[in-house]
């Protein structure tokens, strides 16, 4: 008889298949660690280390608030990323508003033309602006004796590139309004506008504050922006790029590093909370709301979309018509100089292949990686003391911005004592960094789909003595494969428009596209990057087309059985 | 040590954080017995059944299968199937491939496979079903291929966790009969937790009443239910009269100023502070006369018509307190009761009982 002892834990003898899984588990807190956790301690260390990496305390942080000029960026950073936000946000909710709420035609096209921003790299729009409004610009009379450079390009710029992702949040925001409240306000005979402001906006509340998070967020640690169209406006996220590869000052690069860090930090702990609220909301059981026609307004909200389509149309078809002009302003016949000349025979054009390549092995490894640990997490048992730590470094991603992770990055690998050196300058430590760039929306995308399918498969499985992993490749991937795709598609597009992480982490040998519209940009060549930026487009809404029919394949086969 | 019990569990304790959710557990299970874990929401009855699986471990105790002790294997070493409230069908195999499910993994040959999958599913009534996919089919008939999945490797215990509550009341009183007489066909030990006692009552050999992680009381349906052990169990168990009573010599208590002999435990000793329990259904209302033991002129609050019986409500001079009673259709005609008549109603000694009050 077993007897237990009174005060020790009973513990079940671990099968050797459920090993095997707390092994994987193991392994991927592991890789997070490696990936994730070490990369931004070396920012800390590197934060109080001078040049020679001898320990100063604080003296670098120091040194930091008595340069003036560095200190004007945060505030700097501060103004712009709240005007955007500002801008934004208003937009992006009359624009959710009208999709969810009116009755307006062709709501599924103009769904798509807000979202095409997201297939494009940030610096598209401020190249489109130049353009526009550049020094030799099209429309640069509008602007009297102002400049497109400096503040405005970049507001401006930032809100098209942020649009998207502001509209994403408050759609769904908006469609989980339970239609009851609606009822029962217009049975005590409410008025419209008291219902928009005691139903509409307190249903959408936490989905206001996760869209303003996220646009802050974004508007004050992208790069690419403020660099292509910033002129001499500083930012914190252009002085890191400027002491970590201007002036190779790695410590007071640290610096910046973690003063960006800090804002980013406390959005991220503010949305993660109201993210929580939220979740309260969906699983509430509610009826979808259904507008009603209403011929003035339904008319009102499409002028309103439509100019914002127009507008964005016009963006992204300025930069694409600028990549074919073949010397601007004074030749404006089109041809395909850029792409041939300025991308094809420069050498160039090797840059989209690695950014084709390093998207291919995110979409891939990465969305394995990711949606394999999620498996591990919601699913398996065992190895209870990792699991806080593994959802914390799955969460940990979305409030870490590009330029800290990469330099994080460099900071770490670059050391020649540290056994995984190697992967310093490979095309590996790119799809790494952009894996855990992009990790946390993947993984919560991951737990969704799994959390929806039955938590007692695994439970079944054991009772029949069969292995998890039969279970998981014979039901759970492809159950969950729309939203395996789903992550796959996010990580491609993504890794084919990102800059800020991968700027400190390219080699000669693998240059990515995004980067090289910076440096193509920065040499003047302003044509060529207009073909590259569109080039990168063209991918990534042509592989959207591809995961669409991979979509459309799937349901149908998989129609049998999804009632 | 040997016995002859298949099951046994031994003083399990489970906690949760701080919180206990099962404070002690001992409990034997027959070979071949239908057993129920029977209680309100909360009580446990999940925990422990999920210990028996393995898919919870118990914080201290033991539990003994078939002579061995398999405190602390993990779910894939024990012998066991289990069905879930929400069935747990794989939605993307087939109803086949679900019942195989188990089987592929033995090495089972394929043809042998095949006529078990076919054996099985006639078994459960639905042998036509196969190539279906589980949302083709309806509630009940998931929960079917669920049980027929559970038992295709012919395991020694078969584990149900509330198996009929998420299905309609018709189809889970055909289910309840089914299940009952696969059960005896199959000679399978069971164990059905529910918190329905209609269910329990229905289909157990013997009933686990708990409370709060604890057993109330162990026995067959009808002791259970004409003998409850505590105020608790009459009261969960079927619908009961309770009365705060009074010992008053003899066999005989007194609820309010009305004097009743109880004939079955005795009035117990010295406490003067009792619970009296009958069922409504051993209300009499035919030949009762003011000499009939335990008679009382009750006046009728209430009659609700419930089918093959009426429900009275009625109250007696001196209890503030409403009381039932179940009425025939027959008597009920005969007796042309109405609300706000008044008769004389009376309850034999033998069928009530008296509780220490807690
Ligand atoms: N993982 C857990 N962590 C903390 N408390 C738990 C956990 N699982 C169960 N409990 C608590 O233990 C108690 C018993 O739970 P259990 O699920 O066994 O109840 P039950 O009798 O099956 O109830 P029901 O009829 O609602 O299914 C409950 O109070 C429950 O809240
Ligand atoms: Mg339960």
């Amino acid at each position: 008889m077993s007897a237990v002892l009174p005060g020790s834990i009973l513990r079940l003898r671990v099968h050797w298949t459920d090993r095997i899984g707390n092994a994987l588990l193991a392994t991927a807190g592991i890789a997070l660690a490696v990936f994730l956790l070490a990369p931004l301690a070396m920012i800390l260390m590197k934060s109080v280390e001078d040049k020679a990496g001898a320990f100063v305390g604080l003296a670098n942080f120091e040194a930091y608030f008595h340069t003036p000029s560095l200190l004007h960026s945060i505030w700097n950073s501060l103004w712009v990323s709240t005007l955007v936000t500002a801008i934004t946000i208003p937009l992006a909710f009359t624009f959710a508003y009208a999709l969810t709420r009116s009755c307006m035609p062709f709501k599924p096209l103009l769904r798509n033309i807000a979202l095409v921003p997201i297939l494009a790299p940030s610096l598209l729009a401020a190249i489109s602006f130049i353009f526009w409004f550049g020094n030799q610009g099209l429309l640069k009379a509008w602007l009297g004796g102002s400049q497109i450079y400096g503040a405005p390009g970049i507001v401006i710029s930032m809100v098209f590139a942020t649009f998207p992702h502001a509209l994403m949040i408050l759609v769904t925001a908006l469609s989980l309004t339970d239609a009851r409240l609606y009822e029962a306000a217009d049975a005590l005979g409410t008025s419209t506008l008291r219902k928009f402001w005691t139903i509409t906006l307190p249903g959408a509340k936490y989905g206001i504050i996760s869209a303003w998070m996220v646009v802050f967020t974004y508007a004050l640690s992208d790069f690419g922006i403020p660099k292509v169209i910033g002129g001499n406006f500083n930012m914190l996220a252009t002085d890191i790029f400027k002491l970590v590869i201007g002036q190779q000052d790695f410590p007071k690069g640290a610096v910046v590093a973690i003063i960006l860090l800090l804002p980013v930090a406390v959005t991220y702990v503010v949305d993660s909370y109201v993210q929580k609220r939220q979740q309260a909301l969906l699983s509430a059981r509610s009826v979808p709301y259904v507008p009603k026609p209403s011929r003035a307004y339904d008319w009102a909200m499409a002028a309103f979309c439509w100019t914002l389509a127009v507008l964005m149309l016009a963006i992204l078809g300025m930069a694409i018509y600028g990549s074919f002009v073949k010397l601007w302003p004074y030749n404006f016949s089109l041809v395909l100089d850029h792409y041939r000349l300025g991308l094809v025979d420069a050498g160039v054009i090797v840059s989209w292949f690695n950014s084709v390549k390093m998207a291919f092995w995110c979409a891939t490894l990465g969305a394995i990686f990711i949606f394999v640990t999620a498996y591990l997490m919601e699913k398996t048992r065992g190895l209870d003391p990792m699991r806080p730590f593994v959802r914390l470094m799955a969460v940990l991603p979305m409030g870490v911005p590009g330029m800290v992770l990469g330099l994080g990055y460099i900071f770490f690998f670059v050391q020649e004592g540290n056994p995984l050196h190697f992967l310093y300058g490979s095309m590996g430590i790119l799809v790494i960094c952009t894996t855990v760039h992009y990790y946390t929306s993947s993984h919560l995308t991951a737990v969704t789909a799994l959390k929806q399918i039955d938590n007692e498969f695994e439970a079944v499985s054991a009772s029949l003595r069969v292995p998890f992993w039969r279970t998981f490749f014979k039901v759970t991937v492809p159950v969950c494969l729309p939203a395996v795709l789903d992550i796959s598609r996010y990580l491609f597009v993504n890794a084919m428009t990102t800059v800020s992480a991968v700027v400190f982490l390219y080699s000669p040998k693998t240059t990515l596209a995004s980067v090289a519209i910076v440096n193509l940009d920065e040499a003047g060549d302003i044509g060529p990057a207009a073909a590259m930026a569109s080039l990168v487009v063209v991918t990534s809404a042509a592989v959207c087309v591809v995961y669409y029919f991979l979509q459309v394949w799937l349901d149908r086969r998989t129609q049998a059985w999804r009632a | 040590m040997t016995t002859t019990e298949y099951l046994e569990l031994r003083d399990i304790r489970k906690e949760f954080g701080s919180f206990a959710a099962l404070k002690g557990v001992s409990l034997a299970v027959h070979p071949g017995e239908l057993i129920c874990f029977l209680g309100p929401s909360g009580c446990g009855k999940t925990t422990l059944l999920r210990i028996v699986a393995g898919l919870e471990t118990q914080s201290s105790g033991t539990v003994i299968q078939a002579g061995k002790d398999i405190s602390r294997l993990p779910p894939m070493k024990r012998d066991y199937g289990i069905v879930f409230q929400s069935y747990a069908l794989f939605p993307n195999l087939s109803i086949a491939e679900n019942v195989a499910y188990g089987l592929v993994n033995r090495k089972v040959p394929r043809a042998e496979r095949d006529a078990r999958v076919k054996e099985l599913l006639a078994l459960v009534g639905l042998p036509d079903s196969g190539a279906k996919f589980p949302s083709q089919l309806s509630g009940g008939q998931q929960q079917r291929i669920a049980i027929a999945r559970a038992i295709a490797t012919s395991p020694g215990l078969l584990l149900l966790d509330e198996p009929l509550s998420a299905l309609d009341a018709r189809v889970r009183v055909r289910l309840r009969g089914e299940i009952r007489a696969l059960q005896q066909r199959l000679g399978i030990t069971t164990i059905l937790v529910t918190h329905d006692q209609e269910e329990a009552l229905s289909m157990a050999d013997r009933i686990v009443v708990m409370k709060e992680g604890e057993i109330e009381q162990i026995g067959t349906p009808s002791e259970v239910y004409r003998s409850p052990a505590s105020p608790f169990v009459a009261d969960f168990v079927g619908k009961t009269n309770l009365l705060p009573a009074r010992a008053a010599g003899g066999d005989c208590v007194l609820v309010g100023d009305q004097r009743f002999a109880c004939g079955v435990n005795g009035v117990a000793g010295s406490s003067k502070n009792l619970k009296l329990f009958f069922r409504p259904e051993d209300v009499m209302v035919r030949n009762v006369g003011s000499a009939t033991p335990n008679s009382a002129v009750a006046v009728v609050e209430k009659v609700e018509f419930l089918g093959g019986y009426s429900r009275l409500t009625f109250r007696m001079n001196g209890i503030d307190q409403a009381l039932f009673a179940d009425l025939s259709v027959n008597d009920l005609a005969e007796f042309h009761v109405k609300a706000g008549d008044t008769l004389r109603v009376a309850v034999p000694p033998d069928r009530m009982r008296v509780f220490e009050a807690a």
